[in-house]
């Protein structure tokens, strides 16, 4: 069993072997990889120790009070956050070690290609289409709501392999070459004036067989584990008092006391408490998940983000007056970072407006809370029995 | 920087849950609670004598070197979950909570024995300020002259079942009297559950405990408004799991009136307040039990987040049941009754928002 004075001794020998202000930050990323210090509850030999999740703390606190380089991890969240557990479950001993590494180091960024435009909600009725050619599956179609594949060197992707039997019993799921022919990336420009998206079109893509993830047909399992993670990653992050969409907004109502009105002080603090609650909530979901306990407000944490998000963003518009009339820039970019609470009041009120969209939407977390959490009746279900070939679209 | 406080239960918390739970199914049940409120005696004493004596729950604050239990407000918060969950009448909050902060603040003699009395649950005692009084706005009208106490207040809750009141007066002591010298009027209130009784101090005789009530008004306050949203979650809880259990069953356009998306929906929204609420009334627990520097803050926002969560959980569950929710012999309406009166109990979610705006340095403009 490791427990937090071992990894403190390894983090220690690690420092000592390489001592940061005089090591490559490539090199040291992949030292500490080798060192089983990059995530801790993964197994020996693909940078972890078999350790409790929870004693990652213990490394990065060392590291990070040593000035040791990170792998910049919101560069690389789609890898690190959905496609590793996924591979880590799901992949070969050979796809393990091929990919796990370069992904953790940020040397192979990851890209996501599951939404299509027109399988959104319904992501199981997707259309993008693979087929066995021998050794390989030829893959054509359409995907879209791709954040970073301008900068991805692979993607996750999921593909219809089997139109003959119902829409989840013919996915399957594939590791895909970003860098093949037949790949094309076009940005999508969103209503902030950027492209932090892209179209991702599939015209006769090859995949060789041992890029498969998983069994034939059993994609949509596999990728109930990648959406699960996305769901935690968007909304079980730590925060500090007002660390979130409130800060800005906290901050501007102290700096400039000329913009305070009756009206938007009861409002400022309606949602100050509230952002305050969401944020406690969140820390007792992490509390949860260290005792070895979860509990089900996960589901719901995405949801009351993305509310108070909006009304926030919302709020804090109005609070700048004229200043909220205007708008930083209108033009067309595609960042490779995404910061909600970034820029200023007018992209955050418009960049909110996704929250409640991207990584299911609010509509459909309801749905989840009401049938897995509080066990209501399902919905209908048309479509379970039907080969996916007969459904309308 | 503080400790993060503990936001979940422990496996003793649990324990002591599930026995008041059992406790409360066998002697507590809805039909029980709605006889008892029609009757003239709305205070539930044998209950009283059990949760208090025979389990020792009324002195769960009080340290063992006074004859109690020496727990926290960590164990307090989950007896009142559970009382709030039953709309128990039995006079958890103001006694053991309220009446026994205030003791516990004042030091000397008098103080010890009646908190030894109150520890022992032999002894009610209740603060006698008004119910919509919120930490930093208790303002006595009770005179003390001449040895003796002399004035009115109009509403004072679960003082009708008090042996002992604690008087705030204008010359700053706090004053213990016994009831029987008072003439107490009990009010046609709201809340059955926890009703109100006017006060009449025409020349009573009282204790002085201390002479600068101030500081143990505060703490009585400040600890009643955090556990009270416990109360609140509790009382919310519960009218959700009743509400989901319902449109299980019940049957319209023949199918359940739970798979209705509109249904589903509602309640899904409501389940992640609670949720919210969870949270906020373990951090305010907590955050008391340690005496973190957190706590005025704590406090002021589970109380501010509260108020509003529970009103809807009851006015839903009301709703939602249809008809049958409207009828006196369905208990929703002890839960709606109960929701509202607390959300004036001990502040509104307006004035603890005020106290948000100071603590947390976002000014009025």
């Amino acid at each position: 069993m490791t427990d937090s004075t071992e990894l403190r001794t390894r983090t220690r020998e690690l420092l000592a072997a390489h001592p940061p202000a005089a090591t490559d930050r490539l090199d040291f990323l992949r030292a500490r990889f080798d060192a089983g210090l990059a995530w801790v509850h993964f197994p020996e030999g693909l940078g972890g120790l078999g350790a409790p999740r929870s004693l990652q703390a213990v490394v990065d606190a060392e590291l990070e009070a040593a000035g040791a380089p990170d792998n910049d991890p919101r560069r690389i969240g789609i890898g690190l956050g959905m496609a590793a557990p996924t591979i880590l479950r799901f992949g070969t001993e050979e796809q393990k070690r091929r990919f796990l590494r370069p992904l953790w180091t940020g040397e192979e960024v990851w890209c996501q290609l599951f939404s299509e435009p027109g399988a959104g909600s319904d992501l199981a009725a997707l259309g993008t289409r693979a087929v066995r050619d021998e050794g390989a599956w030829v893959v054509n179609g359409q995907k879209v709501w791709t954040s970073s594949a301008h900068a991805a060197r692979w993607a996750i992707l999921i593909a219809r392999t089997d139109p003959d039997v119902p829409k989840h019993q013919g996915i399957t799921y594939f590791l895909c070459d970003m860098t093949d022919p037949g790949v094309e990336v076009r940005p999508l420009r969103q209503i902030t004036g950027e492209a932090e998206f892209n179209e991702v079109f599939l015209t006769d893509v090859r995949i060789p067989d041992s890029r498969r993830l998983g069994e034939i047909g059993d994609g949509w399992r596999v990728a109930q584990t990648t959406l699960m993670n996305e769901r935690v990653s968007i909304g079980g992050m730590r925060l500090p008092r007002e660390g979130g969409m409130i800060g800005p907004v906290a901050k501007t109502w102290r700096e400039r006391p000329e913009l305070r009105t009756h009206d938007l002080h009861q409002r400022l603090l309606e949602l100050w408490v509230e952002a305050e609650v969401a944020r406690l909530t969140g820390e007792r979901l992490r509390q949860q998940l260290v005792a070895g306990q979860p509990g089900p407000e996960g589901s719901g944490m995405k949801l009351a983000f993305a509310r108070l998000n909006q009304e926030i963003s919302g709020l804090e518009v109005e609070l700048v007056g004229e200043e909220g009339l205007l708008y930083d820039d209108w033009s067309m970019r595609r960042p490779e970072l995404v910061d909600f609470t970034g820029r200023e009041a007018g992209y955050r009120y418009l960049r909110a407006k996704g929250n409640s969209i991207e990584g299911g939407t609010s509509e459909v977390l309801l749905n989840i809370v009401a049938e897995r959490v509080l066990g209501l009746p399902a919905e209908p279900r048309t479509d379970k029995d039907i080969p996916w070939k007969d459904l309308a679209r | 920087m503080t400790t993060q406080p503990d936001l979940l239960y422990s496996e003793e918390e649990d324990a002591l849950r599930a026995a008041v739970r059992d406790l409360l199914t066998d002697h507590c049940d809805p039909a029980a609670v709605l006889a008892r409120i029609a009757s003239d005696t709305p205070h539930d004493r044998s209950l009283w004598r059990t949760l208090a004596q025979s389990m020792g729950l009324a002195g769960l604050l009080v340290p063992e070197s006074f004859g109690g239990q020496g727990a926290t407000h960590r164990e307090a918060a989950v007896v009142l979950e559970e009382l709030g969950r039953s709309v128990a009448p039995v006079p958890y909050l103001t006694s053991a909570v309220v009446a026994t902060e205030a003791l516990l603040a004042c030091g000397g003699e008098e103080a010890a024995g009646l908190l030894a009395q109150l520890a022992s649950g032999q002894t009610v005692a209740t603060l006698a300020v008004g119910p919509a009084a919120r930490p930093g706005g208790a303002h006595p009208v009770v005179r003390h002259e001449q040895g003796a106490l002399h004035g009115e207040l109009t509403a004072v809750a679960d003082a009708a079942v008090a042996d002992v009141l604690l008087v705030p007066a204008r010359d700053g002591g706090l004053y213990a009297v016994n009831t029987e010298v008072v003439t107490v009027t009990p009010k046609v209130s709201l809340d059955l559950t926890r009703p109100l009784a006017a006060l009449t101090f025409s020349g009573a005789p009282g204790r002085r405990l201390t002479d600068d009530a101030g500081p143990a008004v505060q703490r009585a306050l400040r600890t009643g408004a955090g556990l009270l949203a416990s109360e609140q979650l509790g009382l919310a809880d519960r009218c959700l799991t009743e509400t989901v259990r319902y449109l299980k069953e019940r049957r319209q356009f023949n199918r359940p009136v739970g798979g209705f998306q509109a249904l589903k929906h509602r309640l899904a929204g409501l389940w992640l307040e609670i949720a919210g609420l969870r949270a906020a009334a373990r951090n305010a627990a907590d955050t008391l039990a340690t005496g973190s520097e957190d706590t005025d803050l704590a406090v002021a926002v589970a109380q501010a987040y509260a108020a509003p969560v529970a009103v809807r959980a009851a006015e839903e569950a009301l709703q939602l049941h249809g008809g049958i929710g409207m009828t006196w012999e369905h208990p929703v309406h002890l839960y709606l009754k109960r929701a509202k009166a607390d959300s004036i109990a001990y502040g509104t979610a307006g004035g603890h928002r005020a106290a948000v705006a100071e603590l947390a340095d976002l000014r009025a403009p």
